[in-house]
Order: structure tokens, then sequence, then C-alpha cells
């Protein structure tokens, strides 16, 4: 069941006539001449689809949230500002079929009433902000954008606004802090977007894939989306696949769908790369917790883990994770983990934006003491310190990177303690080039 | 409408925050701030020096919050029910925020002209530990020069945002900001350029450290050696009310007055902090209260007014045990011999 990606490797289909031939632009006609705004909202929120840029909020929802006084423009911006290592879904479907996300862009503004909508595109995509310029003049030419659409009397004016290339800018009120023009700092939070957003007014941010995916729900019902997946956790999702697996990409997989099959399957990833095997999984992008091959297989009461929302989260942090944004990073045997979660520390370190003190100056401080272990020069008391400092970032920060960044170390201590120990003890062995500490009887050891 | 804070209920305005409300309650239930400041629009929510749990959201609503909130930010409602210092989870929270504002602050408060006056001195004094967890070498900044009269150093910052807040709402044009991201953001102006107008000296006084003194100050005294006299003159351009800063006859400093929560409600202009420096400038209008716990109150009290009991008795009384655990074996046998 393919929803976003459906023709997505028809020859020339970033051309709006291609497009059109493939049944695009359908949505909107159905949307803007049939359906009132209001109807548009409660397909989607029947639809069940949940914000796809990691948190997993109810898109409907979200949209019902958005105030609507009277004289005051209400704007919709499209999160696209994807920059989680292990994510690169919404850059995938951008780059190869701008007007799926155009099409969404123009039904989900409709539905909210939106007269001017922005895509908030990373700054390193310059040539993705160049095919969706190219694809958004085309759609004015066609009448789909611009003033009177297809002569229904509803205006919209769609623009593509580059990022400078900040991680902290994928947070939506950094996004929208950006987007007028300041430093990306995020927002104190209340008030949310959806009473002051862009410019002090009521504003709805969305990432690439929900808006997307309003199109497909325009057409076919909301009730038809509902119907794909596992109970809360609808529709499908682009899961962009990293790591030693033999066929890493871009993959639409209906949720619902078990993590061993996904890994193993000759559709999807087709198993782990030849003579290794499966230690470890980020799920969904470098922020959530990473799991050992047991937990991720199966959670801790024998049942199958499925890909969805519900079933990842299965046992809390303790022994579960998160679908985040699918960001799927599978790593095997010969990855270290304390090397791997140095990556992911750098990297919150040099994204943190710097306005509160706990994720300024506990990102430093986790990167620096794990930069020290996987040199060689750790002390047993570090492994313990970085479980307290990150839990002194969690939750006590303005926005969720301090969490992202506290997560994965804490959850790679978790599942990994002896890993770390080893680095302890053995400066020596631990620093050679490609030597990794291997658990005795571990389901990973060769 | 109703706020219990620290099993305290007081009565306050809608759209009071949590943080004025503890502050009318009284300095022993306020929550410490480091960047909020509230003469200035907009400051607030990033030190987290003021996070407070939230047992009951209102009277309608008495869930409690998920999260710690900035106290500060938080507007009460009504019913709302507020554990400050009676939280554990706050203090440990609290506990944490000093160690991260102390991981790359230099200890150099012996040579620093702000100790005696530092609100970081202040708020590690009352919630933090006194043993360090870093090995950590801290990070640096290149020194940069803002002009004949602020002296910016840099390491000592906490990126409170006060100063840039300041430069925005009393001064006409800023032309410093905050530069880079993460723990290497700097204060800085974006081509060397000194900050140069009629109220930049403002940002002296609001910064809670020493990232920004007055270089006409810099090196001369301790805080504790001088005495503080309120005065003011008819300046065109300021309110005039000022505080001199005394040692022996001669007027070492002028500030703005500051509040019981250190915040300046009359800025001041810089001819009347820099250039006015002389007692024949001014109209004295007496000494300037300090809190007797302060350290600009040593010195000030002849031995004559104050018994030697009465602070010995207040330090074994109000003072909290100090937080360390280092061997202690070496003072039992002393015990013995008593």
């Amino acid at each position: 069941m393919k929803i976003l990606t459906q023709h997505i490797d028809v020859p020339g289909i970033e051309t709006i006539d291609v497009y059109r031939k493939h049944g695009g632009y359908s949505a909107v006609e159905k949307a803007i001449k049939t359906m009132a705004p209001d109807e548009v909202t409660e397909e989607v929120k029947k639809s069940g689809l949940r914000g796809r840029g990691g948190a997993g909020f109810p898109v409907g929802m979200k949209w019902s949230f958005l105030a609507k006084p009277e004289g005051v423009p209400r704007y919709l911006v499209c999160n696209a500002d994807e920059s989680e290592p292990g994510t690169f879904k919404d850059h995938y479907l951008m780059m190869k079929s701008p007007h799926t996300l155009i099409e969404g862009m123009i039904v989900s503004s409709y539905a909210l009433g939106a007269n001017t909508s922005y895509i908030y595109v990373r700054g390193e995509l310059m040539y993705v902000i160049n095919i969706l310029e190219k694809a958004i003049q085309e759609a004015y030419d066609k009448g789909l954008l611009g003033k009177n659409i297809l002569g229904s009397g509803y205006d919209l004016d769609l623009f593509v606004q580059p990022g400078g290339g900040a991680y902290i800018c994928g947070e939506e009120t950094a996004l929208l802090e950006s987007l007028e023009g300041k430093r990306g700092n995020p927002r104190n939070k209340p008030p949310f977007p959806a009473v002051k957003g862009l410019y002090q007014c009521p504003t709805v941010v969305n990432n690439v894939e929900s808006i997307a995916a309003t199109s497909w729900i325009v057409n076919n019902g909301g009730e038809e989306y509902a119907k794909i997946g596992v109970g809360r956790s609808a529709g499908t999702k682009l899961i962009s696949v990293s790591g030693h697996v033999r066929k890493p990409g871009v993959y639409e997989i209906p949720l619902g769908i078990t993590v061993e099959d996904f890994i193993y399957s000759d559709e999807w990833c087709g198993g782990i790369r030849d003579g290794h095997k499966l230690k470890a999984v980020v799920a969904g992008g470098s922020s959530v917790p990473i799991l050992p091959a047991e937990l991720i297989l199966k959670t801790t009461n024998g049942e199958n883990r499925l890909m969805t929302y519900e079933s990842l989260s299965d046992g809390g942090f303790a022994t579960g994770t998160m679908l985040g944004s699918g960001g799927f990073i599978v790593m095997d045997e010969t990855t270290c983990i304390v090397h791997n979660t140095l990556t992911f520390a750098r990297f919150y370190h040099h994204e943190s934006c710097g306005q509160c003190s706990p994720c300024r100056e506990g990102t430093g401080w986790m990167d620096k003491v794990i930069h020290r272990i996987e040199h060689g020069k750790g002390r047993m008391e570090d492994i313990d310190l970085l479980v307290d400092v990150a839990k002194k970032i969690e939750g006590n920060t303005i926005c969720p990177l301090g969490d992202a960044a506290a997560w994965p170390v804490a959850a790679a201590i978790r599942h990994f303690r002896d890993e770390f120990e080893w680095h302890v003890k053995h400066p020596e062995e631990a620093t050679k080039p490609g030597a990794v500490f291997m658990r005795e009887g571990a389901s990973w050891t060769l | 409408m109703k706020v219990t804070i620290d099993n305290i209920t007081i009565e306050v305005e809608p759209g009071t925050t949590i943080m004025q409300a503890a502050r009318q309650i009284g300095a022993h239930v306020a929550p410490p701030a480091m960047c909020y400041y509230e003469p200035l629009k907009g400051s607030g929510g990033k030190c987290r020096a003021c996070l407070v749990k939230v047992t009951a959201g209102s009277e309608k609503d008495p869930r409690p919050m998920p999260k710690l909130v900035p106290s500060c930010i938080t507007q009460v409602q009504d019913g709302m029910i507020v554990e400050n210092t009676t939280s554990p989870q706050v203090l440990e929270a609290r506990k944490g925020v000093v160690e991260f504002l102390l991981l790359n602050h230099p200890l150099d408060c012996p040579v620093c002209d702000q100790a005696g006056e530092c609100h970081l001195q202040d708020f590690t004094f009352e919630h933090g530990v006194s043993k360090t967890r870093t090995i950590e070498e801290r990070n640096t900044f290149e020194p940069q020069d803002l002009g004949p009269y602020i002296q910016l150093n840099m390491n000592r910052c906490v990126l409170c945002y006060r100063c840039v807040y300041t430069a925005d709402q009393v001064t006409e044009g800023r032309v410093h900001g905050v530069m880079h991201r993460g723990d290497h953001a700097e204060i800085s102006t974006y081509i060397e350029k000194a900050i140069d107008n009629d109220f930049s000296g403002n940002v002296i006084d609001v910064c809670p450290v020493g990232a920004l003194t007055d270089k006409t100050y810099r090196f001369k005294n301790r805080v504790w050696f001088t005495k503080p006299v309120d005065a003011h003159c008819d300046c065109g351009k300021c309110s005039g009310k000022v505080t001199l800063w005394y040692r022996g006859d001669e007027v070492i400093r002028v500030t703005a007055r500051k509040n019981e929560w250190g915040e300046v409600q009359d800025f001041i202009c810089n001819t009347c902090r820099f250039e006015r420096k002389k007692t024949s400038d001014w109209t004295i209008e007496g000494p300037m209260k300090v809190a007797r716990h302060s350290v600009i109150s040593a010195n000030k009290y002849g031995a004559s007014s104050i018994k030697p009991a009465f602070p010995l008795k207040q330090a074994a009384e109000q003072y909290k045990q100090i937080d360390d655990n280092r061997d202690r074996s070496f003072l039992e046998p002393q015990k013995q011999l008593k």
C-alpha cells in the first residue's frame, strides 16, 4: 500500500503535466469545489493521521486548536527543516515529487483558511529549494496557486524559505522565529503557535509528510486512511533506513508490519549485510533511545514489536523507544556503541541554540565526557555522571532539544553499560581502530 | 485569584506570574532568578533557575503539570498550588542548574569586580553543592573591546540576554547581541564596535554576573569596603536617582538604584554614571538600604552596634548545613578531647 510514493518513480513526475496525468491535484479540485474548509478538517480528523515529524500528535486535533479571530490572518507553515541524523524521508519526497507536497499545502491551507503559506526548507538543500520553486511556478501558471484558485474565490500564496542550516530551526517556534528573520531561538510556550505563531498570528506548523498525506485523505476519505495501519497508528509512514542493511533507502510502509519483517524481508531492508548480525537499532532518528537487537524485535512480553507508535514505545523508555521521525538506523556487531553515542552527543552539542542553561552547558559536558571515555581517558564515575547529567537536562529545557540530547545517552548507558565499562577498564584495547566489545552470550556475538 | 506557594496562600491579580506572586509573599519563598528581570519586557524563561513544581494547575483542573515550569513566565491560575523549596525535585533540578551555570564559569571571584553583588554567587551559595564533578577544561573566549566605559568578560557570561533586552528597550539602537550558538554562543558586537549611546551603561547594572563591568571602576575596590549612599541630581536625560559608592570621601562608582531583587527601576544615563563622580554633583539622600545578610553590609556596623554573639547565633541558626561529604574523621580526636 503506497500513498505518497505511489508514482514517485514515474519519469517526469516533478513536472505538473505528468503529475496531473497520474491523478495529481484532484484533491485540490475536490476540496475547493465541493467541500467546505471544516469538512476537510473533519476528514483529516477521521483519518487518524498523526504528525510525522516525530512527536506523533494527531494532525486533525492540531488543526482544530487553531484560533480563528476575525480580521487576523492565519498561516500554514510546512516544516521541511529535516535535519535529524538518520532521517531523510522529506528530502526524498520533495526532491522526487515536489507537487505531492504542494498539493497537500493547497488542501491544508484551504482547510485552515490560510491565504499565505510557507515551506521552510533547510538551507543545505538548495537544489531541493530550486525544484520546489520551479514546481510552485508551474502551479501558479496553471491557476492552482495565486488569486481565485480554480474560480472558487480562494486565494493562496505559497513561499519557499531556505533556513540557515540549524537543526534547532526544526523546532516549530524556533522555525517561526527564523522565518520572521530573527535568531532561531525557540520561544517559551505557552502561548502555542496555534494562538500566537508567525508574526503573532495563529499558525499551524506541520511536517512535509503529514501535509502530503492530506491530499490522499481528501480524495479517498478519512475512513479509508484509518483502515490502513493498526489502532491509533493509521496510514502509511516513510521510513528512511540507513546503516548495516542490504538495502538502505526510503520505504513507505503501512504502519503495523513487524520490525523483524521490516529488517529482514526482501521487500524492505533485505536483512543485515552478509556475515553479520543485528546488534542495535535506533528506530526513529538520533533523538530516540537506542535498543539492542533482542528488545527491538520483541517486547518484554514476548510479543513481536510492530512498526507503530504504540508498539515501539511499549515498555516506556526502560525497554522501549519511539517511532519518532522514522530515521531507522541499523547497526551490526561491528558498531561501537560508545563511538556511536559520541557522534550523537557531538551533534547535539553543536546544534544546541545556547538559550537555556541545562541544554547549552549539559550537551557540551556530555560530549566532552563521552569523548574522554571513547579516547581511553574515562573514569568509572563518568558513566553515572552521564546518567545524572542527562536526567538533569531532560524536561528542564525550553524546547525538546534538551530531551533529544539526553535520551540517546541515557539509553545507550541503560542498554550497553558493559560496553562503556569496558572502555574505561581497557583503554588501550578500546582505542585500537575497529575494536568493539563483545558481550558474552549476546545474540549479536558471532 | 488565589494561589498557594509552599503552603502559603496569597490573593493576586489575574495575569500575575508565579514569580511575582512568590515575591509578594517574601524573599524566603521567591525562586531565584538569573535571567528574569521584571522591568525588561520579554526577559525570563532562559536560565531555568526558577523552575517550580505545580502540583495542581487550577481549581477547575487540579491536575499537576507534567514538567517543572519556569515560574517567571508562568501565569497563576485560580487555585494553583506551587511547590518551590518544599519539593525535592525542584531542589534537585536547581542543583543541576547551578552546576550547569558554573561548568564554564571561571572561579575568579577573588579578582572579579562583581563579587559580593553577584547573583550567581548568591544562587550557588543558596542552591548549589560545594563540590564540582567536572574535570573538563572550561570554554574560553577571545577578549572583546566594547569601548571606553564597558568591560566585557565573556568567560563569565551566563547568557541571560538581559543586556540584549536592555539595549533594545532602554537605549536607542542595539549594536551588540548574541553570536554563535550552544556553549560557544557569546555576547558581542558584529564587527568590533564600541557600544556608544547615552544609556549604554545600564547593561552593567542588569548583568547578573561579572561579564559586563564598569571600566571606570575596574579593580578599584571590593564592594564590601565601599559605602553606598542614595543620591539624586537634576539630570535632563534621566531620572537622576542613583546610588553613590564611596570609599572614604571619594565617589568611586555610580550605579542605578536596585530594589530588593536586584532590579533597576529607573535606568540612568551615562553622564550620571560615568562623569559625575564628585559629591558636589549630587544631593545626598542618605545611606542605601542594605540587607543585613548581604556582604555589602559588612564593615558598615561598628562593634558597638552588634554584639559578636548575634552574628554567631545567626550563623548557627540560619545557615544550612554545608553539603560536604569529605572525610571528617580527622575531627574526631578533638571531640574526644572535649
